[in-house]
């Protein structure tokens, strides 16, 4: 309530037209629309343990978190990937990992699929489940909704476009996939790798299959080895002074670790 | 004097919430066209109805499919909900012991206050692997239709009921004294009396079924496309806004708003051809 009035004097201070404004101390993030959300939320933590800063967080990509850091229009860029070798003036401090694990339901007796049989059942070449040693049954695909994360990893990995993908079930958030799964014994889906394996590991049944041999679990995202997988980092031009650096140190330690785990990356701390 | 103080207080009450209610539809329109605006500049009116397929990521936008899906699906809903509710709300009031009547009513009261989201649950690990086990894949427009048909089941019902309630009771008095047997009553006497009730009864149940979201969302497997038959699944226009908002930017999130008023379009011609065919007495 308290913290409500304090908004409510400080909105009518700018309606106001006051310039007490400037002396706040103003952090700018871009990039990444997969980061933004998490560093949103850990904006907000921050701000409640230092009352004169505010956070500001916009997206527009990776490449826009690249180059707005290197231009220095934002004091930190965010990029869901690696940086590359052409980027190695820039500095990147990773601050979760996401990872996206195939699913499918837990009576089903395939156990492992390669890289292109998941390319042909998700562009419909495989329609049968008896073709990679299962049951006589036809496939049921699940496919992410427009602009999830989740989407654009899993495309991006097996190098697919969405526009060839062919469907049954298109699903929102993870757990409804993990309900769609679960339901239906045929079907195959994808989701974080964080929420399959706390719900497969607490009896729902759906089983995570492993992905070019390496097991699907967040130990093995954690540690890079798992290839659905890729770093969430931060990004700035210089060794981080100040104010970025005090919320670089904060987004990475184990205070962010439950907001990380909230929006089913896995954090990079133990 | 006094009283007629009264009365002008009252009047200029009255016209201040009508204003309010007025005001806050138009507010909405408002609002969707606002928001709408930079898709329509953009990507043009036509293009939401002659693009190749729905892919916001490639700047393609067509939205008929999506049209046809919540089209179909609140059609079928209606067709098998209005008369199920008629029969019922006929059973409750002709035909059943008053006892029986009353628990009836009970239970269909209850049936509306479940939120959509438990019905959509249910649709989920009960019904779309039932219809999965019939003919795959399971979440499909035919999961649509009969979880919105259990869910605007009791408005029909319940609406029916009290168009039922409200026939005068010397018509039925009267249509005794005639001799008429009970069937005969009911349609000759009861239905022309009631029909405005039931009008009604059946434009609040589509209004239902064109809104629902989150249990349609959940069973009807959200692929855009025209259906082919029953058991293919659809994205309905309600769906696509919930599932693509919360990452939608730019002119995809624009194109969403113009899903909304697509869908404010439907309603808007229902309620006109409503008002058409009952000649401007729907809520007589």
């Amino acid at each position: 309530m308290k913290r409500l009035w304090i908004r409510l004097a400080f909105t009518l201070f700018l309606l106001a037209g006051c310039s007490e404004d400037s002396a706040q101390d103003k952090l700018v993030l871009t990039g990444s629309s997969t980061i933004a959300p998490l560093v949103s939320e850990i904006g907000k933590r921050f701000e409640a343990l230092h009352p004169d800063v505010r956070v500001d967080v916009q997206t527009g990509g990776s490449s826009r978190g690249i180059a707005d850091a290197r231009q220095g229009l934002a004091d930190i860029g965010m990029a869901s990937r690696a940086l590359k070798e052409s980027e190695g003036d820039l500095l990147a401090f990773t601050i979760a990992r996401d990872g996206v694990g195939l699913i499918v339901h837990k009576d089903n007796p395939v156990i492992e699929l390669s890289d292109a049989q998941v390319v042909a059942i998700y562009t419909g070449k495989i329609v049968n489940w008896k073709d990679m040693g299962g049951n006589d049954a036809p496939i049921t695909v699940v496919n992410k909704a427009e602009g999830r994360s989740t989407l654009e990893l899993f495309l991006d990995y097996f190098k697919l476009k969405n526009t060839v993908v062919k469907a049954q079930v298109i699903i929102g958030d993870n757990e409804q996939g993990i309900k769609t799964v679960a339901g239906n014994p045929n079907t195959i889906g994808y989701v974080s790798i964080g929420t399959a394996e706390y719900d497969a590991s607490h009896g729902v049944a759906v089983k995570l299959l492993p992905v070019d041999g390496v097991a699907a679990s967040t130990e093995n995202v954690r540690n890079g080895s798992f290839p659905l997988s890729r770093p969430l980092n931060l990004v700035t031009k210089t060794e981080p002074q100040g104010l970025a650096k005090d919320f670089i140190a904060f987004a990475r330690s184990t205070a962010a670790e439950a907001i990380v785990k909230k929006q089913y990356f896995v954090p990079i701390t133990h | 004097m006094s009283r007629s103080r009264t009365d002008i207080v009252l009047v200029w009450s009255l016209r201040g919430c009508a204003a309010l209610a007025g005001a806050i539809v138009l507010l909405i329109v408002v609002f969707l066209v606002l928001e709408s605006l930079p898709a329509l500049q953009h990507v043009g009116l036509a293009r939401f109805f002659t693009d190749a397929s729905w892919q916001p990521s490639e700047g393609l936008y067509n939205l008929t499919p999506m049209l046809w899906g919540t089209l179909f699906a609140m059609a079928g809903a209606v067709l098998v909900a209005t008369p199920l509710g008629v029969l019922s709300a006929m059973f409750c009031h002709y035909y059943a012991a008053p006892v029986v009547a009353r628990f009836y009513r009970r239970l269909i009261e209850l049936l509306a206050g479940i939120p959509s989201v438990v019905y959509g649950l249910w649709g989920l690990v009960v019904l779309v692997p039932l219809i999965g086990s019939l003919h795959p894949p399971g979440p499909s427009l035919l999961a649509g239709i009969a979880i919105l048909t259990i869910m605007i089941l009791p408005t029909i019902a319940l609406m029916a009921d009290a168009a039922l309630a409200n026939v005068p009771a010397h018509y039925l008095r009267g249509a005794s004294a005639l001799g008429l047997s009970r069937w005969a009553t009911i349609r000759g006497v009861v239905f022309p009396a009631a029909k405005s009730g039931l009008f009604t009864g059946v434009i609040l149940e589509t209004g239902r079924a064109i809104g629902e979201t989150m249990a349609v969302l959940m069973v009807c497997g959200n692929v855009v496309q025209t259906p082919a038959n029953v058991f293919e699944p659809i994205r309905t226009l309600t769906a696509n806004i919930a599932l693509e908002m919360a990452y939608a930017l730019g002119d995809h999130r624009a194109a969403l708003f113009v899903s909304g008023l697509v869908l404010m379009a439907v309603i808007v011609v229902l309620v006109a051809g409503a008002e058409r065919i009952s000649k401007g007495r729907v809520y007589g």
